[in-house]
């Protein structure tokens, strides 16, 4: 190790800026519509306008999404292409443990009051065990900024613990993959980034079909 | 609601961990429609406390103006003196913790157990421990308060396969301990930076999972809190 990874954490360099709740989303969809055309992030927009109202719900949504994503990429994509070994045991835990997720954030939508969106049709570029775990790997690194990045921002502590306690799970399944495919399990080194929503949609939105 | 429930997620925590532990609370939530409702209430009282919409931005650049960095706790951090103090418990608690784990990975180096990949990744991991307590102490300082002492943790270096099962209990503790904290962080900037750590304490417990061949994900689909009792209770006899 060496002085200069020691001293100069990057922990130091976060800033927060308080800015409104819609105001961080649309600058997150704005972003991504400059990126992709006003007309594939309209959704988003109005997602973001509701989530005025609710924005814990907002958030656990965009989580939902996530996680459906997820889930189908281990449990669809998984099974199409075609495993073996350890990267079939990790897909089939890992695609179970996605599918729970999605579940616990159904229900946790609803019983806030608000309305869980619907899974998204995805497609993903992976032919062979070596492209999917190149993917899995994106898609777990993703999910751990993700929430990282989206939970200090939840109003509720109980919803806060709960997303913290799925996050953890992320970020295990992201150092199992990358040491899997010859990566280091901590690719932030001592700090993990947390990413903005828009960061986010970038990274996925080429995988979100409809 | 189809239950989540899987027959592996009842696999027993490995025997040299703490005590056994409730299930997450996302877990009962599914599991357990009265358990879904109370968290619910908790969940609309707990909801008041709220700090406001923010964003983290600004990461990773490389010089650090102190300025800037006061600048940016001060308005985040626009609560009270109490939750201050508590924040600053929190952290100093987390350095504790921190400080455990970088003289436990300074002592395994030391030891010269481990070579070759397996070498390569602890020494990572021991380093990635020093800049938590580095990060910690200057956050425990910009927030006004005095960073505790290191323990001088002693740990029981014997043979790599012991020290390997060490490492991995050690790291599911800290991921744990992280997770019972942040929902009781005030200030938004604190719990960016825990959460960032917590990541990561998950990311070392992960690996060292692989490497003494037990779960990944020894607690299933949602990882469970450590209430901080526990937590302390379980790393006393390393505690010189």
């Amino acid at each position: 190790m060496t002085d200069n990874e020691i001293i100069n954490p990057e922990l130091a360099q976060c800033e927060v800026h308080g800015i409104t709740r819609s105001a961080f989303m649309l600058r997150g969809a704005l972003a991504a519509g400059a990126f992709y055309g006003t007309a594939s992030v309209a959704p988003f927009v109005s997602q973001a306008l509701a989530a005025e109202e609710s924005g814990d719900v907002g958030i656990l949504n965009f989580a939902l999404t996530l996680e459906y994503l997820e889930a189908d990429f281990y449990n669809v994509k998984g099974k199409a292409v075609g495993l073996s070994g350890e990267a079939r045991k990790y897909a089939r835990e890992f695609g179970a443990e996605e599918a729970a997720h999605v579940t616990a954030l159904s229900a946790a939508i609803k019983q806030l009051g608000g309305k869980p969106v619907a899974k998204p049709t995805f497609v993903f570029p992976a032919t062979d065990e070596k492209s999917f775990l190149a993917l899995a790997s994106v898609l777990e690194n993703t999910g751990v900024g993700a929430y990282n990045g989206a939970a200090p921002s939840l109003k509720s502590k109980a919803v806060l613990a709960s997303a913290g306690s799925i996050v953890q799970i992320e970020a295990r399944h992201a150092a199992a993959i990358d040491l899997l495919i010859g990566k280091s399990p901590t690719p932030n080194e001592g700090f993990d980034k947390p990413l903005m929503q828009s960061e986010v949609l970038t990274a996925v939105k080429p995988l979100i079909k409809a | 609601m189809p239950s989540p429930t899987r027959s592996d997620q009842a696999t027993p925590e490995p025997a040299d961990q703490a005590t056994p532990q409730p299930a997450g609370i996302v877990e009962r939530l599914v599991r357990d429609d009265v358990d879904r409702k109370r968290f619910l209430k908790m969940a609309g009282a707990t909801g008041a406390a709220s700090f406001g919409a923010f964003v983290l931005a600004a990461c990773g650049s490389s010089s650090s103006s102190s300025s800037t960095k006061s600048a940016a706790t001060a308005t985040a951090t626009t609560t009270s003196a109490s939750s201050s103090s508590g924040d600053i418990a929190i952290l100093n608690y987390a350095l504790t913790l921190e400080y455990l784990e970088s003289e436990f990975y300074s002592k395994v180096i030391a030891a010269n157990l481990f070579t070759g990949k397996v070498g390569e990744l602890l020494q990572k991991f021991g380093s990635q421990e020093d800049s938590h307590v580095t990060a910690l102490k200057a956050a425990v300082s910009k927030l006004g308060g005095t960073p505790v002492e290191d323990p001088h943790g002693k740990f029981p270096i014997k043979s790599a396969p012991q020290v390997a099962l060490l490492a991995y209990t050690v790291e599911n503790l800290g991921a744990a301990a992280y997770l019972g904290q942040a929902a009781k962080i005030q200030s938004p900037e604190v719990l960016a930076s825990a959460l960032a750590i917590h990541s990561v304490e998950a990311r070392h417990a992960a690996t060292l999972g692989t490497l003494v061949k037990k779960s990944v994900t020894p607690q299933g689909a949602f990882a469970t809190p450590a209430e901080m009792s526990t937590v302390l209770a379980a790393v006393k006899p390393f505690l010189g």
